[in-house]
């Protein structure tokens, strides 16, 4: 399998996504965003956290419109898995790829910290390496207070949309919401950093059966 | 063409929580502010521009208002237009 | 409209109206430093000439007054690559690589504008870490704040905590460790002093000169504004709280430019480092401190056009230019010819790269504006500030004070135990170092909370430990004893990591160094300091001073933060502080002195400190740390934490604290002996059956306690007292503290 790593203008885990990527056998590359070029090659495309255009006017406003995008939107509607992870999660609401928006945290600041998830959807192309309910992930951000109006709310649960929950709502998020996919479950938004815990010498490993989970999605279900 | 000025003010839906908002909020009232009652916080930009009318340009900036400057799920605007020099 | 102002310059004033109205004494410049000028010029200098003298020969810049003592450190050995007087000092730790470190200060700035005052001097450290081609792995902030529960204090933490995050979370460079103290001598004073590493390949390498003539001097990164314009003199000022007009002195930062700078800059050093010659950042005094410095080391001349610098407001005169302080920007110095190929990473990253002058031969600094010359000046003469010899004296409360010791009163240790974990200089502060990423770039091993933070090196066994270390109560009462406690406990810290210290940075801050008795404490500290960097074998190799640390004539104390560094060779040898498991047998390294003045429990008691410290034996204090880090190599200890302010008794809880576990020790001495605060004391666990390597390798220098227990409870039994208190009941104290005091 082939995976890739969009570098936006002020991404800052995309190293960290690089390296666990590799770790794990999921043969990464990087691309960047302001380059208008194909994706197709690639199996799985990962929108990695940080500040893309300094999160200036709303996070992930300005990534949305980058030439890579278009790109992004037409391997999401391939069926391609398409993961954004903290900024990437943001960018994929603000593009319209996720339903919802990532705001302020509840309580103004940015929170640096480890939180256990519930996995909701044991099944899914995310999470189905794990052997665990509950997952203790880091979490890092200002703005991943996930909103939706009640209708969408609604339809994310009935449709098993919801992957992951915080057990304590550390940003005040509607229903408790850390990670959601696309009703086709093959793009997942999430705010926690499974990137940052796949070597035991930092302290956690939790992050590694996600990335598990995506290989042996990709090895059931062959390439697209 | 003529140059306009437009003054577009951006906040949060009534019904969003605005967390910046609150924490103004509790910091006026320790500074004494006592009867204040609630405090918004949004955004402010002034966007100057070329249109062939003033109707083109109010066109002009709820497009893209609408296309960047907030986000319909949770954010409302208003704005006014006024024609100004080159 | 308003009329275009066809000369810009047409309003400032002449150099004769300069001499007469002494308008370089409002920019810092004396009488006799201005006649010097006159003299080797031969001329009047013009407003632009003596606005460059003002930046270029102000303490900030030229270190005019602290250098007869900073040139005293000792900064060589057989690990230094670069020593001080370049953007950062460089170490190296074999395999071809390098740590390269500096600290820097940004207190005045902070105290007037607190976030961007912070944000800002994070951004300043990093430029300083890149220009040397080094990736920033890490960034310490040490805080020192006044009294915790004033509005005006916590307006300030607000500020800062939230400057350090905004600039430090969004450039994605993880902070990792650093001190937040609280006294009152910082009330209206504030220290925000941070502190950078960074990672670099050796065969890239590079110093900011600006050798051979005719090379290109390129300016890349963010566009030129009026902002920070004389804040070098600002820095060398005190402040008069009755005045408010020094606010527009400070600089906006912007983390995304910085970003983009950031990696442009590494990428230009890796692709064309053969061609790129010089690489600065524009820190204080801008550009003219930049270019003067790098054609001075090279022992060149420089021609600048000031028309070329991209601007962000109009009509910008050369003063302006020369010594605004706006953020993120860079010089780079590159070989004639090469200049398009390195403009082009800076322009595909859509940053501005322009040429805006050569280097010459002539040893002349030059600068034109709208065709004309506006500035001709020699440039070692520029970039030598006379230097100034000032006298010392020693404090009176220094000659009067005896070592004969406050006694504090323990009726009840559990009690007082308990009131100690709530000050707020060790209460913890993870409420706020949440704020904080602390693992963006998933490299940090060992998080803020411990006794130094350790940032593993990607692709080797290799990582690196780091703090930052200064109790200023100690300088206070004893600026050389206090400055030799500093270094110590800075490697203590280290020590208990696992890690070899191997280098320092420091920050001096100090009052106004024109009276005498602070001279003396700045001297004093730094022979403290020297002393021992020489015993532990951690060369002094970056730093920065920041005198004038005074408000209304009221100086803090002095304060000489070190920063330092340690390396692990294998990052199995990394030790937490935490207790690890039921049985393992508790020691403490060191010797339990009775000495409190200057002690957590003197302040906490009296709401001051005072008297005179004990002399430290530093030839035992070394060979017992170099004991303790062997044992931490043989893998024979669980865990170890550095007994700081507090003394044994706080650290015996910290121990246990995010642990099932508890502890019972018995120590042979009077109970109130566990607050007192001595250099030179490591607790350790051991396993059982380890116990007896351990005990054979450390002699008469470690001392059985007891054992860590399953029994949630921290046991201590003194001669005269027992203490027995819930672990779970002293760790709610200690976590929950500062965040209620500071509500």
């Amino acid at each position: 399998m082939k995976s890739v790593v969009v570098r936006f203008p002020g991404s800052n885990c995309d190293e960290d996504m690089y390296y666990a990527l590799q770790d794990l056998g999921l043969n990464p590359s990087f691309v960047s965003a302001q380059s208008d070029v194909s994706l197709d090659e690639f199996d799985a495309i990962f929108l990695p956290g940080g500040f893309s255009y300094g999160d200036y006017l709303r996070t992930g406003a300005i990534a949305r419109f980058s030439p890579i995008m278009q790109a992004v939107q037409a391997a999401a509607n391939d069926g391609k898995l398409v993961v954004g992870i903290c900024n990437g999660f943001q960018i994929l609401t603000e593009s319209g790829l996720l339903p919802g928006q990532l705001m302020m945290n509840e309580v103004p600041g940015f929170i640096c910290d480890e939180t256990l998830l519930h996995i909701e959807q044991p099944e899914s192309a995310f999470t189905n390496a794990y052997t665990t309910d509950e997952v203790l992930i880091p979490v890092a951000h200002a703005d991943g207070r996930y909103y939706a109006d009640a209708q969408t709310l609604a339809d994310l649960e009935a449709n098993g949309q919801i992957i992951f929950k915080y057990t304590s709502n550390l940003n005040g998020s509607e229903d408790m919401i850390a990670g959601i996919t696309n009703k086709q479950g093959n793009v997942l938004g999430m705010m926690p950093h499974p990137e940052r815990a796949v070597d035991p010498l930092i302290g956690n490993r939790d992050g590694q059966n996600f990335f598990k989970s995506i290989l042996a999605t990709f090895a059931t279900q062959g390439v697209n | 063409m003529t140059m306009y000025l437009a003054k577009i003010k951006v906040t949060y839906k009534p019904s969003v929580l605005d967390p910046q908002g609150e924490v103004i909020k509790s910091a006026l009232h320790r500074l004494d502010y006592e009867t204040v009652n609630q405090v918004i916080q949004g955004k402010y930009f002034e966007v100057k521009l070329a249109a062939d009318s003033i109707e083109a340009a109010n066109g002009l900036v709820e497009s893209m208002t609408e296309a960047l400057l907030i986000n319909q799920n949770t954010e409302t605007y208003n704005y006014t237009v006024e024609e100004v020099e080159a | 409209m308003v009329e275009m102002v066809s000369n810009p310059m047409a309003n400032e004033p002449n150099p004769t109206d300069i001499q007469k109205t002494k308008l370089y004494e409002a920019w810092g410049l004396t009488e006799h430093e201005y006649d010097l000028i006159v003299d080797e010029l031969g001329r009047l200098p013009n407003y632009t000439e003596t606005g460059l003298f003002s930046a270029m020969w102000s303490e900030h810049c030229s270190y005019k007054k602290s250098k007869p003592v900073l040139r005293t450190f000792w900064s060589k050995n057989e690990r230094v690559l670069q020593g001080p007087g370049e953007g950062a000092g460089i170490l190296d730790i074999g395999d071809n690589q390098a740590v390269v470190f500096k600290a820097e200060s940004h207190n005045h700035p902070s105290a007037v504008e607190p976030y961007e005052g912070a944000a800002t001097g994070v951004g300043g450290i990093l430029r300083d870490i890149f220009s040397m081609g080094a990736q920033p792995i890490a960034v310490l902030d040490s805080l020192q704040f006044g009294d915790v529960t004033s509005k005006q204090t916590q307006r300030l933490i607000d500020g800062v905590v939230a400057g350090i995050a905004g600039y430090g979370n969004a450039i994605g460079i993880p902070t990792v460790g650093g001190a937040m103290n609280f006294d009152a001598t910082y009330q209206h004073n504030p220290l925000v002093n941070v502190m950078a590493v960074g990672l670099l390949n050796q065969d890239l390498l590079h110093v900011g000169k600006a050798e051979g003539a005719g090379n290109v001097v390129l300016y890349v990164g963010a566009t030129t504004g009026r902002d920070g314009i004389q804040g070098a003199t600002f820095a060398s000022a005190e402040f008069d709280s009755s005045e408010d007009q020094n606010r527009s002195a400070v600089q906006v930062g912007d983390p995304f430019m910085e970003k983009l700078v950031m990696d442009a800059t590494i990428k230009a050093i890796q692709q064309y480092g053969d061609v790129i010659v010089g690489v600065q950042d524009m820190g204080a005094a801008g550009l003219v401190s930049s270019t003067a410095e790098m054609a001075d080391k090279a022992g060149m001349g420089m021609v600048l056009d000031l028309d070329q610098v991209p601007q962000r407001e109009q009509n910008m005169t050369p003063y302006e230019l020369m010594l605004s302080e706006s953020q993120e920007r860079m010089i780079l110095v590159v070989k004639k010819g090469h200049e398009d190929a390195v403009k082009q990473i800076f322009t595909d990253a859509d940053l501005n790269a322009v040429v805006i002058g050569e280097v010459t031969d002539d040893k002349k600094y030059q600068l034109t504006f709208d065709g004309a010359t506006v500035a001709d000046v020699p440039v070692d003469f520029l970039t030598s500030a006379p230097k100034v010899e000032l006298p010392q004296t020693e404090p009176a409360r220094l000659v009067t004070a005896t070592t004969a010791q406050y006694q504090p009163e323990v009726n009840d240790a559990n009690a007082v135990l308990k009131q100690l974990l709530a000050q707020p200089t060790i209460a913890s502060k993870a409420a706020l170092y949440r704020h904080f990423d602390c693992s963006v770039r998933a490299d940090t091993v060992i998080k803020p909370g411990g006794d130094a933070a350790v940032v593993r090196v990607r692709g080797t066994k290799k990582a690196l430990a780091m703090t930052t270390d200064i109790n200023s109560r100690y300088t206070y009462l004893n600026p050389f004893i206090g400055g030799q406690w500093a270094i110590l406990e800075a490697a203590q810290n280290i020590v208990a990591t696992g890690a070899e210290p191997i280098g320092i940075t420091d920050c001096l801050n100090f009052g106004n160094p024109d009276d005498p008795e602070i001279y003396y404490e700045l001297a004093q500290s730094v022979a403290g300091i020297n002393e021992v960097a020489q015993v532990i074998n951690t060369p002094v190799i970056s730093g920065n001073v920041s005198l004038y640390n005074e408000t209304d004539g009221t100086a803090i104390y002095p304060t000489p933060m070190v920063g330092m560094v340690g390396l692990h060779m294998s990052t199995d040898d990394i030790t937490t502080i935490q207790a690890k498991q039921a049985g393992d047998i508790v020691y403490l390294v060191g010797e339990l002195k009775a000495q409190f003045n200057g002690s957590e429990i003197q302040h906490m008691q009296t709401g001051s400190v005072s008297g005179d410290l004990f002399p430290i034996n530093v030839d035992h204090a070394q060979a017992v740390q170099a004991k303790v880090l062997e044992a931490a190599q043989s893998h024979y200890v669980r865990s170890m934490h550095d007994v700081a302010e507090g003394g044994l008794g706080v650290a015996l809880a910290e121990i246990l604290f995010g642990t099932p576990f508890g502890a019972d020790v018995t120590v042979a001495t009077d109970m109130v002996n566990i607050f007192a605060e001595a250099p030179s004391m490591i607790i350790v666990t051991v396993a059982p059956e380890q116990q007896a390597m351990f005990e054979a390798l450390m002699g008469a220098d470690a001392t059985k306690l007891g054992e860590i227990t399953e029994a949630p409870m921290l046991k201590i039994a003194a001669q005269n007292q027992k203490m027995n208190l819930s672990v779970s009941d002293a760790e709610s104290v200690y976590k929950d503290s500062l965040w209620q005091q500071l509500q």
